[in-house]
């Protein structure tokens, strides 16, 4: 019989804990599935961060290390400086990356740290229960922003994306879905060109991807996927937001 | 042959003897000569030199650089070590090795730039969250510091734990003669199995952690922790006993402090007061067993536990003599410090003389 489908080399056989219809575990397997294709394996240092993904460091098939919240840039910056021929990579949360974590994902993309980045914009905090994150939608009801989000209140979302591609260090930005299997493919490919950029030493890349939060959004898996392609992709449109090799 | 050095200049060049090869900083007043001497010697040397946007991020480039095996550095200033704590406990936690110094400067908030004593508390009484303490040296001296930093990232490994050095802004702008001991050898630092070097596949991949969401496993971890304090305390502690053999009044001081206290006891010998200083090199693990002992002593009458604080050792020092002899305090804060004049008339009015 064919083999249609097989775990990647680059993930662990340990289980994933995320909820039914999370898409933590497809960015997890497009991370693992990127590094094996380019030949990463032996050659990857990961660092999770504070949030659902906290516990990457049993999933990814590399040497990992567990940061504080919001850390992840500056812990993958300091790896990556003492092992500049290795992979690093920091896989991070909206609360983790774009609250209190601001300073640091924005300096590492100023300074064009030969990393590559993860971001997971699921639009609330999820390993908390569910409470308002820098990129919370308006009108969005969180659990700490019952009557949802409004501008007089929380200010706007943070387009984290539009923000970093203003610097000069990045390589690489672009924003994927999860919502659908056309845009998994494609964040895919967007996941291979970060890691491709960083094994040429092209500096910083960011690969943004909206995701869902079933359990904390109090939808179904399918009505979350339906969130992501009809509210957040409003919001947080899609597409390449830097690449230093479409400008040349 | 010796060499005059500035306090910070000479504690930079130190580390890189020492195998020093990734900085992580940020600026700040009084210890700004740290960086800046590393930013032009890390290249020298094939090392790492980056002045971080924070010192929340420069402690998290050292957890990163030592969890992925370099002997990592970061120095600072009060205000600066303050922001340290979050990554100090993490680092404590996974068991990583790093050397801190901290250029001690007055307090609290901004305070001023001048020396002090006043982290005295953060420093050993683990400043972060959690149950942890680290190795913390006091130098009174630059060659003292040279010395200590110099075998610091040795000691940081063999616990897998970060090790402070704490001075204050008097030791960091001094210049004094020092011998700096020769480069050490990088090859044969032992091999650190445990860290993330990227080369880690199945089996053999390595994880540095603090998370440990069991609580009995936790336990375990916080108890593994406290066997290397207990070990530290059986190796590392450290001390001076300046004319305490004969002492009827003995000064507890450490760092720059201490010098001026020397100064007190001869001067108070001078007068005819048999006067010693019992000097903690190590801050953690505290010599609280050579102080009980200099306590129990006979002609001992009393103790005086000089600070640039508002009286913070004292508590450690009342904790080691126990009541045997009365111990009393005196402190100037803000940047002021004493003359050893001061200290001695302090002695001879408790004296009635
Ligand atoms: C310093 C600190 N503050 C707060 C927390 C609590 N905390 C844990 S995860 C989290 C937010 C996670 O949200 P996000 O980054 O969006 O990731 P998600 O769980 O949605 O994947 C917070 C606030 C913490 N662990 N540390
Ligand atoms: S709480 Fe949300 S983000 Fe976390 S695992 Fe569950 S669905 Fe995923």
């Amino acid at each position: 019989m064919a083999t249609v489908f097989k775990k990647s080399k680059m993930l662990t056989d340990t289980k994933f804990h995320y909820c039914p219809g999370c898409t933590h575990g497809i960015a997890h397997r497009l991370v693992a599935e990127a590094l094996e294709e380019l030949g990463c394996e032996g050659k990857t240092i990961g660092i999770a961060p504070v949030g659902c993904s906290v516990f990457a460091y049993n999933y990814f098939n590399c040497d990992m290390q567990q940061v504080a919240h919001g850390r992840a840039p500056a812990a993958a910056t300091g790896a990556k400086r003492v092992h500049p021929d290795k992979v690093v990579f920091a896989y991070q949360g909206d609360g983790d990356l774009a609250s209190i974590g601001t300073a640091e994902i924005v300096h590492a993309a100023a300074r064009g740290e030969n990393i590559t980045v993860i971001f997971i914009n699921n639009a609330i905090y999820g390993m908390t229960g569910g409470q308002m994150a820098p990129t919370t939608l308006l009108g969005q009801k969180t659990t700490t922003s019952q009557y949802g989000r409004t501008v007089p209140l929380n200010g706007n979302p943070i387009k984290v994306c539009e923000m970093l591609s203003t610097l000069d260090g990045p390589s690489y930005i672009a924003r994927c879905s999860l919502a659908d299997p056309a845009s998994v493919l494609k964040a895919k490919k967007a996941i291979i060109k970060g890691f491709k950029n960083q094994l040429e030493g092209k500096g910083f890349t960011l690969i943004e991807l909206l995701s869902t939060c079933p359990t904390n959004m109090g939808l179904t898996p399918l009505a979350a996927l339906d969130y992501v392609k009809n509210d957040m992709s409003k919001i947080f449109p899609l597409g390449v937001f830097k690449d230093i090799d479409a400008i040349k | 042959m010796k060499k005059l050095m500035k306090g910070n200049e000479a504690i930079a060049e130190a580390a890189v003897r020492g195998g020093c090869r990734a900085f992580f900083g940020y600026p700040i007043t009084p210890q700004n000569e740290i960086p800046e001497y590393l930013s032009r010697r890390m290249p020298e040397v094939g090392g790492v030199f980056i002045q971080a946007e924070s010192e929340v991020s420069a402690i998290n480039m050292v957890y990163g650089a030592a969890g992925a095996g370099a002997r990592a550095m970061t120095s600072s200033s009060s205000p600066g070590i303050s922001l340290k704590q979050e990554g100090i406990s993490y680092i404590s936690g996974a068991e990583l090795p790093c050397v801190i110094v901290n250029i001690v400067r007055a307090g609290p908030g901004l305070g001023g730039i001048l020396p002090a004593q006043s982290d005295y508390f953060q420093s050993v009484k683990g400043g972060g969250h959690g149950d942890y303490h680290m190795l913390v040296f006091a130098p009174e001296s630059v060659q003292e510091a040279v010395d200590l930093i110099y075998n610091a990232f040795d000691k940081a490994d063999q616990y897998r734990s970060p090790v402070m050095i704490l001075g204050d802004g008097m030791l960091g702008q001094i210049m004094e003669a020092v011998e700096i001991p020769p480069m050490k050898d990088p090859t044969t630092f032992p091999k650190k199995e445990w860290a993330t070097d990227g080369t880690g596949v199945g089996e053999g991949r390595r994880i540095v952690n603090s998370l440990y969401i069991e609580p009995d496993v936790l336990e375990k971890v916080n108890q593994k922790l406290a066997a290397t304090y207990a070990e530290m305390a059986a190796n590392e502690t450290a001390y001076e006993a300046y004319k305490t053999d004969d002492a009827e009044v003995v000064l507890t001081a450490y760092g720059t402090v201490a010098r001026i206290c020397k100064s007190a006891v001869n001067m108070l010998r001078a007068k005819g007061v048999k006067a010693g200083l019992l000097r903690p090199i190590t801050l953690y693990p505290f010599p609280s067993d050579a102080i009980a002992k200099v306590a129990a002593e006979p002609q001992v009458k009393r103790f005086l536990t000089v600070e640039l604080s508002m009286g913070q050792m004292v508590e450690d020092v009342r904790l080691a003599v126990n009541g045997a002899k009365p111990v009393d305090f005196y402190g100037r804060t803000g940047g002021c410090v004493m003359s050893p004049e001061d200290v001695m008339n302090v002695i001879l009015e408790k004296e009635g003389k």
